[in-house]
């Protein structure tokens, strides 16, 4: 199960790299939501799966428990990358209103032309 | 005793209190603290005098880096001696004669901040033992020069002499700093004195002449010797106390401080005497030939202290031959040469300390320093003629001033050295005198335009500035000083060669002190020998070529002025800005894309590369879970979603792919028994999903990346790349297991934190700090989207967004 994990979160960084190397902003950001989703995946993933119980205490009977600190990690993490994707399409929303265009060629700067 | 350290510290204690000092604004000059600080420490060191003439030493250590070997270990004999009352001493008269010399309006501040910065670093070069901390002493010099050669920082031309000083003497520092290591490789210490006694046996040893050749780069470098020699003339843009002082009396000479400190450690070995005597006296001819044809007083000085420096560097090369005879006579005989060294310094500080300041009153009190707008001065500024003519005359070897005496030891020693049978001396030795001759001859020529032609011939007041005055009191007490002492040392030259020179020849020469006297009774009749027939000869000659300068000056006109060493060092700098502009320009790009692609190809190379090139690459999946077939259909089911995005057609079609990952990764966390993680994945899929939609709403329609086959194959084959690196690091991880996991702490949750939810605990109670400052980042990120929406750029914006 971890090496098809590892696999699947493999072929999400492939797609993600690609998206973020994209001419468009908003397959850029699309790029770094998919990333967010592979890291989630490799964190939980490192902790090693099903190896144990939900980590919530309860029935005595019950003394081993799947990693708790990846799950915290984990949590942590999507609320945060969720704060990032909103603030990267608020920034491309106002460069594009500003600028008139979404195309990375075309936002770098007069310098280069 | 621990208070040579002090000496060393308490020049840069000055400088940190001096910008407090002047904050104050009392009604004392500023230059007040550095020079109460400069005369305390000169006449500290003075009482070490006698103990240092008996042959005693002074060491005392401050453990700074003891494991690397790195002390501050203080150092005091002869030759430090020497050169730390030169530092305190001249530097006493400068900072009295700057006081009157800058005005009020400049930033004194600034200025005497650096100058204790300097003083401070200096004695830290000559009172060093560790090499280390020699070397960082060292670099504080150049980086003080460089401020204040900078220190009228308005004109381009202060800026670029700056900024050669600083290329040109940092890289010697640097190469300087290798040569150290190779000691270090070769000796295992860095204590000049340990190295002085381990060297001799290592002459043998490969790094020998790599370590000598870069510890001569260092100190020619820093004394300006050819073909090094090109920053002093331009350092000259400094106030002239600063010349005074760093360009002619100290900072130069540290270079000949290094050499003369090194001696022991390389000297006797032909390679040494043939470069240190060489360059040195090349050097002496090149600047003074040089000299005579500058028409700015302070260009000439700059010459002639160029050219001074090698005949100085030279006499040390003579020197060192005494060390390849070991206890005889000759080594008495060719240990003259060192002496005389010593005293030339000691000479050339002196008058030309006097000179530098004398010219400094001419442009103070006329604006200018051109020769050919000046003359007639001698009327005018009595004081300030007698004290160009001694130093002038001293300069130029003639007596009753302290240069004669020690040129015409500089004679006899290159006359000496002739006798010398080995290193090929039979061969090409006759140069040497002939070359010193030559080099005095002009040597000569430049002292008398400097007094004549300043101080005698017509007054031309309309060429001036201003008309002339002689200078204030004030400013004419440190000259004065100087030129006493030029003749002083001519009645009494032996007070000083006893008590100050013959110490420092035996720190020079520590392994032949306890056998034999190595000092020089020194008298300025020896009779009518070759040295004294020279300078006949150079007077001689040179008064002719004073008076019939247009029957020889075609001979300037021989090199093209493009061939300059100057134009080389203004080519190198100019094509190296170029081309790092060229190159930097090459790949910053302003593409996103680019910058991106160099990370990802770094992280592939490094990654790829240590798995291929160590081998170490381990990967089992044995140990792995279960997979049902459910399992698989999710797995599955997001590898599709996730290719298809790339395909997708629309923008919409892309983001329900996208939410699709999410909820997958949802599902997936449920089995991986994290309700939690799953709740809050599904919350926050859907709110992102709506987020999109939401901006789709304002951005463009999603067009089709028309792109060339090139760049797509290529951002796929980084892409490929990445990925499997990714998946080859994370098996890798996976499969080792280096530590016991910590999460068994945090099952106590109950009685630790009162929860039964674990992860809830880690978050709110174990790591609440963390969730709190993440909470602080959504605050960050929510301030970001409402004022990047709500707010405009204003006028200034626009503006230079515009530019």
């Amino acid at each position: 199960m971890e090496t098809l994990m590892i696999i699947l979160t493999g072929v999400l960084v492939t797609i993600a790299t690609y998206l973020v190397l994209s001419k468009s902003v908003i397959r850029v950001i699309l790029g770094t939501a998919v990333y967010s989703h592979a890291t989630h995946l490799l964190i939980i993933t490192m902790g090693g799966l099903k190896k144990g119980n939900v980590p919530i205490l309860g029935d005595d009977d019950v003394s081993t428990f799947v990693d708790p600190l990846p799950q915290a990690l984990i949590l942590t993490s999507i609320v945060i990358s969720f704060a990032v994707t909103a603030l990267v399409l608020v920034l491309a929303y106002r460069a594009y209103q500003t600028l008139g265009t979404d195309n990375m060629e075309e936002l770098r700067g007069r310098k280069y032309e | 005793m621990v208070t040579l350290n002090f000496v060393v510290l308490i020049p840069f204690l000055a400088a940190m209190l001096n910008p407090l000092f002047y904050k104050k604004g009392t009604r004392l000059h500023i230059g007040l603290l550095p020079m109460i600080v400069a005369v305390s420490l000169f006449s500290y060191l003075l009482f070490y005098i006698p103990q240092i003439a008996n042959g005693k030493t002074f060491l005392h250590t401050i453990s700074w880096i003891p494991s690397y070997g790195i002390n501050f270990t203080t150092y005091l004999d002869g030759l430090s001696l020497i050169l730390a009352l030169l530092i305190t001493g001249i530097g006493t008269l400068v900072i009295l004669y700057s006081i009157y010399y800058l005005s009020e309006n400049e930033q004194l501040g600034h200025f005497y901040t650096y100058l204790m910065l300097f003083m401070g670093a200096m004695l830290g070069v000559v009172l060093s033992d560790n090499m280390m901390v020699l070397y960082v002493f060292w670099e504080l010099t150049s980086i003080s020069s460089f401020l204040l050669i900078a220190f009228w920082y308005q004109r381009k031309r202060s800026r670029e002499g700056a900024q050669k000083s600083l290329l040109i003497t940092v890289s010697g520092g640097f190469g300087m700093l290798i040569g150290f290591l190779m000691i270090y490789t070769m000796t295992g210490t860095l204590s000049v004195r340990e190295v002085i006694q381990i060297m001799p046996e290592m002459t043998g040893h490969g790094l020998f002449v790599p370590a000598m050749l870069l510890v001569l780069f260092g100190a020619f470098t820093k004394s300006a010797q050819f073909p090094f020699h090109i920053w002093l003339p331009d350092a000259m843009e400094a106030p002239t106390p600063v010349s005074a002082y760093l360009h002619s009396a100290t900072m130069v000479k540290a270079g000949i401080y290094l050499v003369a400190r090194f001696t022991p450690i390389f000297g006797g070995e032909g390679i040494w005497f043939w470069i240190v005597t060489g360059v040195g006296l090349f050097t002496l001819f090149w600047g003074s030939f040089q000299a005579v044809r500058q028409t700015d007083l302070k260009a000439l000085l700059a010459f002639s202290t160029i050219s001074q420096l090698g005949m100085i560097m030279s006499m040390f090369g003579m020197g060192s031959v005494a060390l390849h005879f070991g206890y005889s006579t000759e080594s008495v005989f060719y240990s003259q040469a060192t002496f005389a060294a010593l005293f030339h310094l000691v000479n050339h500080s002196t008058f030309k300390g006097a000179l530098f300041m004398a010219v400094g009153i001419v442009d103070h009190e006329v604006g200018t320093r051109d020769i050919r707008r000046l003359g007639g001065l001698a009327t005018i500024m009595p004081i300030t003629f007698t004290v160009s003519l001694i130093g002038s005359f001293s300069m130029a070897g003639l007596p009753p001033f302290n240069g004669f005496l020690s040129k015409e030891m500089f004679f006899q020693a290159a006359v000496d050295i002739t006798e010398l049978g080995i290193f090929h001396m039979d061969t090409i030795g006759n140069l040497i005198p002939i070359v010193a001759w030559v080099a005095s001859i002009f040597t000569f020529v430049y002292s008398m335009i400097i007094v004549f032609q300043t101080f005698l011939g017509p007054y031309k007041e309309e060429r001036l500035e201003r008309p002339a005055n002689e200078g204030p009191g004030g400013m004419l007490i440190s000259p004065v000083i100087l030129a006493g002492l030029v003749v002083l040392i001519f009645l009494m030259p032996n007070m000083l060669g006893n008590y100050i020179i013959r110490p420092a020849v035996e720190s020079v020469f520590p392994t032949l002190v306890t056998e034999m006297n190595l000092g020089v009774e020194i008298s300025a009749w020896h009779g009518l020998n070759t040295a004294l027939w020279m300078t006949i000869g150079v007077v001689v000659l040179g008064i002719l070529l004073y008076s019939f300068p247009r029957a020889w000056r075609w001979i300037y006109a021989i090199f093209p002025i493009g061939w300059s060493l100057n134009t080389l060092y203004n080519f190198t700098l100019e094509q190296s800005v170029k081309s790092s502009r060229k190159f930097t320009n090459s790949y910053m790009t302003g593409l996103l894309r680019h910058y991106l692609m160099y990370i990802y190809l770094f992280f592939i190379l490094l990654v790829a590369g240590a798995f291929v090139l160590t081998g170490s690459y381990d990967f089992t999946i044995s140990g792995n879970a279960e997979i049902s077939i459910f399992e698989w259909i999710i797995a599955l089911t997001l590898i599709i979603a996730a290719i298809s995005i790339l395909f997708a057609k629309s923008r919409l079609t892309a983001i329900l792919l996208n939410s699709v990952l999410g909820y997958g990764v949802a599902l997936l966390f449920v089995i991986f028994r994290a309700p939690d993680l799953a709740l809050t994945q599904m919350v926050i899929e859907t709110v992102t999903t709506v987020l999109f939609l939401v901006a789709y709403y304002f951005l463009p329609e999603w067009k089709k990346e028309n792109e060339p086959r090139r760049i797509n194959l290529s951002k796929l084959l980084i892409s490929i790349g990445f990925g499997a690196s990714f998946t080859a690091v994370a098996l890798a991880v996976q499969n080792n297991r280096l530590f016991d996991r910590i999460s068994t702490y945090f099952e106590n949750s109950y009685e630790l934190a009162g929860g039964r939810n674990i992860v809830n605990t880690i978050l709110s109670d174990f790591r609440g700090f963390d969730t709190m400052l993440e909470v602080v980042v959504l605050l960050i990120a929510g301030i970001g989207v409402y004022s990047i929406i709500k707010l405009k750029a204003g006028n200034r914006g626009d503006k230079f967004e515009n530019q």
